[in-house]
Parts: structure tokens; C-alpha cells; sequence
């Protein structure tokens, strides 16, 4: 088991290693780092002005070096100006002694560089901003996995019912929607001014506001509530459901044809307990590989749903760096989320050994 | 003019038959579902004269009253189309005109089922499709979003304003508004309402059905053919080669597929030519594919291969030329005189980052069933008649795995549309103005709170592909696990 873990564990270090540079190596390449040239020298440098600018930030070195650079392995660059002045990656300006500096500074060391959209440290950016999503997760979590595996059991413990038509019919339905259809559906009949339903809410004074819900997240960031959380929170949990939902009945019809359940069912226990003590143990242990391999995807939502309702979380920041070429908070949020893939990952891996007997004891 | 109404004068009629037929279906259907909690167990009851009923009582009444609520309901939907088909939107409201705009979809439609239920026996696995409900619904679905995207693409039928035009006064209006300065002879209306540039909502949902029809399933067939191609020599072979392409495939389905988006379609990285590259390597599999398969078959009879390859390969490789030689990118090894047709801008690199980011998944599937099919006895035999290893993978393992393969083509397909549309929302290589479901959902979300009615039909569009997709699949599934 130990020697498991700890190859699994090297495995996924060689994978964040490998994710890393691709990513470094693709937000670094050169017509990105003349934009970032642009933006923070001057627009209407020429291509040498562009060329000498990079050259003493250490952007033209080798690929390898600047990414060993921002790893942590490889000494920062020093650069002398004209005027005398030392400036380098680990010399922060107006530092009293720039030569005593630290040789090594990069994720490794803690430095994960300065955002040029927030003008801030990337570290405490995407600390700030794991938090509001954590908050977010959190409540997804909440809904999604309890209402995923009770449509799962329920419809998989009597196959072709028609409990088991209409939970799966509705399963099928919401891994058919994807968040940007769910969620402005949900906007466009909840939170809409205009739609009917408000109207008619307001008409008959039942609601104080103008609608039902809020159509945007942003007031939830402080101060979550019911009526500006609960939107962000179904939408994403409704895309993962369906699919959690339907793993959780495949694997749930599977164990109720198991030998052991006719057993039961023949001894003469009741449909109740062969249910809740017989089958639903052994019918949950694929759901739980699901759930946390379903993660990837749940960032995917987040992204989605913190764009659509404007709730600058973890999201909503890698949409920003994106869109506005913020090399390093891009590569941090980068690593964020690709440790978190795979983190979810080796858990999964880990988990199904420890909860499936069959290969926990050989 | 009058703005139009949803249903216009025949909804009078068959607006309340309506909500009371769906209202006792659905009252009915829940009753039934939380009753079963309670009595799990038909109860069969034997009469006088010996007969047997297994249903009576309450529970037989309730299944009486789901079906013939169910009855009504479709024949009052049947009423709302044929209503629409003879008046269109004069006195079947926005709903008529929609229906009446659809005609050569309802056409084709009614042909398809009608040809395929005559022959259903001789059709094989598509022919048993039509043996479950569902599946005959997704197909449904699926079909009608094909023939309308091949009946606008093809002769720009059902359209009702030109998709791209601006009309002046038509900003943001509701649906069913006059169409200010309409010609002689066009469209009196906006059927769906205008968006905030005043074009018409229906029209370009239409002609977004088309975008999304000629990428997706073309995109699936691509990312498939690398899958496969990489993944049969990944799961027969073993060894080293497995281990690296396994730990490539584990490499890119390791990236939030919006992170990848946002790193491969940025225009700096679209100017550094790395799309074009990638295309270059993606699109040989194809190629590959055909020729392996091919050579292996026919390599005892040289001449006949040689034909057979001359006549698969010659299109294929000068439609590759064609379409990965752009002279305005990097990657450009034809003059520009001879280079038939490009890829217009932003095409070419939403489709190699959707086949690069679902190949990954199907080479795992295939891989997968490669490993466990290669155990089987009819491998065994081939491998001691001494067949070639190409020709064991292709010829004998493939085939036998068509089954999983063509459920999950269906089931990726509609995950690519889902890609698609993300692209679009976040504004990612697709023009802007392109009509397409992703791209419109995005420009009407921003009006959303005030002006819902630009962001919901595309939503609701690519919500009834993917289900159709997918029930397609499920449909698929459970009549080829029957065999």
C-alpha cells in the first residue's frame, strides 16, 4: 500500500512538472511576452525597444532556465542599468541591499510573482480567491452528492420502474445541460425582471424586490444568502449530478442482481434493509471514484458559473489573467487548479482501494 | 400590424387542453412514482372464471389515466403542428410560424421514420433502434437539428431574415414583433425577437444549428480516428509504448479543458502558428488510419492494394494539403495559387483544440477495449495463422468493439457541441458575429435581467441536441446489449 502511494505520488509530481512547463512554456512565448512588453513599457516601442526591454527583465533567455527560474531551481537574473542601479527577480524595488538578495526565489520559495492586472501578489490572489470558490464548492458539494446518490439508489434499486424512468429521465436531462444553458435559463426565469413568474411574484406582493433571486453572485462573495447563492450553487451541481446520479444506478442495478441480494431476498428480509444494509454499501464505492474524478469538470463549472454571475472567485480570476495576458497570475491559477486535478485524482485512486475490500486484502 | 401572440387564435382552443393534459400526466406520474415507494409489488388478483389481472385498484386506474392523458397530450401537440403547418403565424401565433418555417424538416422527418419503420428488419442495429422509445426520441432530436442545419446550409431554407443582417428599430424587441420595412413579399416578423444589434433571434439560431452541425460531428470523427489510431498499438503492444502514450493521454486530460481553451486559442498563440502545427499532426491520422488499414488487408495482392490506396488516399491527402497549407500562417508548403480553399479564420483552430482535448479520452476507451478484446480466442487464431499485427488490431479487434464505440461517438458528439458552445460563451476563436449557439448565448447573457429573450433560444437549442444525443446513445446502448 505505502509502495503504492509513494508511486502514485511520483507519478503525479513528473505530471504537475510536465503541466507546468507546457504551461510556462505557452504563456511565455514570444508574441505574449511583446504584448506584456507593451503594456507595462511603453505602446509604441519599437521592435528593438521591445527586444532590449525583455532582454534585461530576463525574458529572452532559454525556456528551461527562465522555467527553472520561476520554479525555484535556478538562480534569478540580475541586470545592471545604465545609471548603476542592480534589478533582478528577487530584487524587490527600493531594497536597501540588492546584492544581498536571495539567489533563488520562485514558487518553490514561496514567490509566485506579481499579478500586472491586480497589481498585487499572485500568492495572496489566489488565496483570496480559492477561499470565495472553496465557499462555493463547498455548497455544491452539499447539494450535488447527497441529491446524486439518493436519485442513483432510488432509481437503480427497482430497474425499469417507473421511479427509475422519471429519475433517469431527469439524470439524462441535466448532464445534457451545461452550465451556461442552466444557469441563463435559471437567470432568464428566476432572475429576470421581465419574466413572468416575477411579475406575477410582485403583483401579488409577494416578494419585496423586483425579482425572486439575484442574477448575480457578486453581494454572496461578503455575504452569502439563499437568494443570490442558491442559483450559482444548482447550476453547477445540476451539470455533475446527472452523471454521479447515473454511476451511482448502474452500479446500484449491478449489486441488486448480485447473488447475495437473491439470497436475501429469498431468505425472506425485507426490501427495506436489502437496500440500506445488504446492497447500498458495496453499490456506493464506484460513486465515490466518480465524485472525485469529477472534479476537472467542477472546475470547468466554476469557471462558467463565476463568469455568468460575476463572483470573482478562483474562476472568475482565470478568466482575467487570460483575457489580459497576466502572465504570472495565469501561471499560478494554472497551478492551482492542475495540483488540485490531480490531487482529487491520487485521493480517488487511493480511496478505492481502501473502500473495496476485494483489493485492499490481496 | 399586431404583434403576434405565442399561440395565436388556435391556442384558445388548445392552450387549455393542453395544460390540463400535461397537468393530470405529471400529477399522475408523480403519484405513481411516490406509490411505488409503498406497494413495490404488483399485486396480481385471480377472478371467478380463472383469469388473472395483474393490475386493478387504485394503482390500474392510475396507469389508465397516464395513458390516456399521455394520448391527449400528443394529439394536442399533433393539433398545435398541424394548426401551424396549414395557418402558420396568421392564426397559429409565434408557435404557428415557427412550425410553418419548419415544414421541410417535418417532411423529412416523417420520411426518415416512416422508410426506416418499412425496413427495420434489414437495417441492423439502426433498424433496431426504432425498437426503443427512447432511442426513437433522440433520434428524433437529432435528426431535426440535422436536417435543419443541411436544409439552411444547403439552400438556406426556414430562415425567415438574413442571420447577419441589422435592421433598423428592431433593437432587443420582444418576440413576435412587426418587422419595421419589411419588403414585399418577406417576413412580416421577428419571430423570436430581435438582439441588441436588431437581427432577427430565430434566423440565427437556425443558422447556428449549422455551425455547430459542421464542426461537432466532423471534430468527434477526427479526435476517434487519432483515439484509435494511437490507442489499438497503445493496448495490443504494451510495454514502453503504452506507458508513454498513456502518460501523454493522463497529461492533457489532466488540464481544465478551459485553461487549455484559453492557452491554445488566445490570437498570440494563434499567431505563433502552434494551431496550425497541431493540425498538421492531428489531421495525418486520418491518413495513417486509411492506409494501415488498407495495406494490411491487401498487402498479399499488391496490385489491388495499390489501386485501393491510390483511389482512398489521393483525396485525402490533397484535401489535407488543401486544408492545413494557409499562406497566412506559418504553416504554408504550397504556393498559394494552387491551394484549393482555406479554413476561414478561427475555424480551423476551434476544431484542432476540440479533437486535441477529446482525443485523449478515446484513446483511453480504446485502449481499454483493446486490452481486454486481445485475450479472446479469435485473436489467439489469427496471431497463430500468423496474421500481422496491423491486421489483427484493425481487422479483428476494432470490429469488435464497434459496439461500445458508436454509443460513445454519439455520447462525444454531443460533449464537442457542449465544448463548442463554451468557446463561444467565452468569446474564444470564433468570430463574433458568427451565429453559432455558444457565441449568441454569450452576447444575450449580458442583457439577461432585462431582456432574456436573445439568450434562450439558442440555450434551449443546443439543450434538446446534446439530450437528443444522449438519448440516442442510451437508445443504442440497450438495444446492442440485447444482441
Amino acid at each position: 500500500m505505502g509502495l503504492f502511494i509513494l508511486r502514485r505520488l511520483g507519478v503525479m509530481i513528473l505530471t504537475a512538472l510536465c503541466l507546468t512547463f507546457i504551461v510556462f512554456t505557452l504563456t511565455n512565448l514570444y508574441p505574449n511576452l511583446e504584448k506584456l512588453a507593451k503594456t507595462e513599457g511603453n505602446f509604441r516601442m519599437s521592435d528593438e525597444q521591445v527586444d532590449s526591454w525583455l532582454g534585461s527583465n530576463g525574458h529572452l533567455d532559454p525556456m528551461l532556465v527562465k522555467y527553472g527560474r520561476w520554479l525555484g531551481v535556478a538562480p534569478g537574473w540580475t541586470h545592471q542599468d545604465s545609471d548603476g542601479n542592480l534589478r533582478g527577480r528577487c530584487i524587490t524595488p527600493g531594497m536597501e541591499n540588492p546584492e544581498n538578495a536571495a539567489t533563488y526565489c520562485g514558487v518553490l520559495q514561496g514567490h509566485w510573482g506579481f499579478s500586472s492586472v491586480f497589481k498585487e501578489n499572485v500568492g495572496q490572489i489566489v488565496g483570496q480567491n480559492l477561499g470565495l470558490t472553496g465557499k462555493l464548492m463547498f455548497w455544491v458539494m452539499i447539494v450535488m452528492v447527497p441529491g446524486a446518490l439518493i436519485v442513483g439508489v432510488l432509481a437503480g434499486m427497482n430497474e425499469g420502474s417507473r421511479t427509475d424512468r422519471t429519475l433517469s429521465t431527469f439524470s439524462i436531462t441535466t448532464t445534457a445541460t451545461p452550465e451556461y444553458v442552466s444557469g441563463v435559463i435559471f437567470i432568464a426565469v428566476l432572475a429576470a425582471s421581465a419574466s413572468p413568474l416575477n411579475e406575477f411574484l410582485r403583483g401579488a406582493g409577494w416578494i419585496e424586490g423586483r425579482t425572486l433571486f439575484k442574477g448575480t453572485a457578486t453581494s454572496a462573495m461578503e455575504d452569502a444568502n439563499f437568494w443570490n447563492f442558491f442559483l450559482p450553487v444548482i447550476t453547477i451541481a445540476l451539470y455533475g449530478m446527472g452523471y454521479i446520479a447515473r454511476m451511482t444506478r448502474a452500479s446500484m442495478t449491478e449489486v441488486m442482481t448480485a447473488q447475495y441480494v437473491r439470497t436475501a431476498r429469498l431468505k425472506g428480509v425485507a426490501f427495506k434493509t436489502i437496500v440500506l444494509k445488504h446492497a447500498l454499501r458495496n453499490a456506493l464505492i464506484a460513486p465515490f471514484t466518480v465524485i472525485m474524478l469529477q472534479f476537472p469538470w467542477l472546475l470547468n463549472g466554476v469557471v462558467i458559473v463565476e463568469t455568468l454571475f460575476n463572483y470573482k472567485g478562483f474562476g472568475w480570476t482565470l478568466v482575467q489573467a487570460a483575457g489580459n495576458n497576466d502572465i504570472e497570475l495565469l501561471l499560478g491559477v494554472s497551478v492551482v487548479s492542475v495540483f488540485v486535478v490531480l490531487f482529487t485524482q491520487l485521493i480517488s485512486d487511493i480511496g478505492y482501494v481502501f473502500l473495496n475490500p476485494r483489493i485492499r486484502i490481496s | 400590424m399586431e404583434p403576434l401572440t405565442w399561440t395565436g387564435s388556435l391556442g384558445t382552443v388548445l392552450n387549455p387542453a393542453l395544460g390540463v393534459s400535461l397537468a393530470v400526466l405529471v400529477a399522475g406520474v408523480l403519484l405513481q412514482s411516490l406509490l411505488a415507494f409503498f406497494q413495490p409489488e404488483e399485486r396480481i388478483s385471480f377472478n371467478a372464471d380463472g383469469t388473472a389481472v395483474a393490475t386493478g385498484g387504485f394503482n390500474g386506474l392510475l396507469k389508465a389515466i397516464i395513458k390516456w392523458s399521455f394520448a391527449a397530450l400528443v394529439l394536442t401537440l399533433v393539433g398545435y403542428i398541424a394548426g401551424g403547418i396549414i395557418t402558420g403565424h396568421t392564426n397559429g401565433g409565434i408557435f404557428g410560424g415557427i412550425i410553418r418555417q419548419f415544414v421541410p424538416v417535418w417532411g423529412a422527418l416523417v420520411a426518415t421514420f416512416v422508410l426506416s419503420f418499412v425496413y427495420k428488419r434489414r437495417l441492423g442495429l439502426y433498424g433496431k433502434l426504432f425498437d426503443s422509445t427512447v432511442g426513437m426520441i433522440g433520434f428524433g432530436l437529432v435528426m431535426f437539428w440535422a436536417y435543419t442545419a443541411l436544409f439552411y446550409g444547403m439552400f438556406g431554407w426556414i430562415i425567415t431574415h438574413e442571420p447577419l443582417e441589422v435592421a433598423s428599430g428592431m433593437k432587443n424587441k420582444v418576440p413576435g414583433t412587426p418587422f419595421r420595412g419589411a419588403e414585399e413579399g418577406g417576413f412580416p416578423f421577428y419571430l423570436l425577437g430581435g438582439d441588441n444589434l436588431s437581427r432577427d433571434v430565430f434566423s440565427r439560431m437556425i443558422a447556428g444549428s449549422t455551425v455547430v452541425m459542421q464542426i461537432a460531428p466532423r471534430a468527434t470523427l477526427f479526435a476517434f480516428m487519432v483515439g484509435i489510431t494511437l490507442g489499438l498499438p497503445a493496448g495490443y503492444r504494451g510495454g514502453l509504448l503504452d506507458t508513454v502514450l498513456s502518460f501523454l493521454a493522463n497529461l492533457i486530460l489532466a488540464f481544465p479543458v478551459i485553461l487549455l481553451f484559453y492557452l491554445l486559442v488566445t490570437p498570440e498563440i494563434v499567431e505563433t502558428g502552434l494551431p496550425s502545427y497541431m493540425a498538421m499532426f492531428l489531421f495525418l491520422a486520418p491518413i495513417i488510419f486509411t492506409g494501415v488499414l488498407i495495406n494490411s488487408r491487401f498487402y498479399t495482392q499488391p496490385p489491388k492494394r495499390n489501386l485501393y490506396m491510390a483511389v482512398a488516399l489521393t483525396p485525402m491527402v490533397l484535401l489535407y494539403v488543401w486544408l492545413v497549407s494557409d499562406s497566412s500562417t506559418p504553416v504554408s508548403f504550397i504556393p498559394a495559387s494552387l491551394d484549393a480553399f482555406n479554413v476561414p479564420g478561427g475555424i480551423l483552430v476551434v476544431f484542432v483544440s476540440v479533437v486535441f482535448v477529446n482525443s485523449p479520452t478515446v484513446f483511453r476507451i480504446v485502449r481499454g477495449l483493446t486490452l481486454d478484446i486481445k485475450t479472446r480466442d479469435y485473436v489467439a487464431a489469427a496471431q497463430t495463422r500468423g496474421e500481422g499485427a496491423w491486421y489483427i488490431m484493425l481487422w479483428e479487434i476494432l470490429p469488435n468493439a464497434r459496439g461500445p464505440l458508436i454509443v460513445d461517438f454519439c455520447l462525444r458528439i454531443g460533449y464537442t457541441t457542449i465544448l463548442l458552445g463554451t468557446l463561444g460563451f467565452f468569446g474564444l476563436g470564433l468570430p463574433p458575429e458568427s451565429p453559432d449557439w455558444g457565441s449568441t448565448i454569450n452576447e444575450g447573457r449580458k442583457l439577461l435581467s432585462i431582456y432574456p429573450h436573445p439568450a434562450l433560444p439558442p440555450s434551449f437549442a443546443l439543450l434538446s441536441l446534446v439530450l437528443g444525443l444522449n438519448l440516442l446513445a442510451d437508445g443504442l446502448r440497450e438495444e446492442s446489449l440485447k444482441d
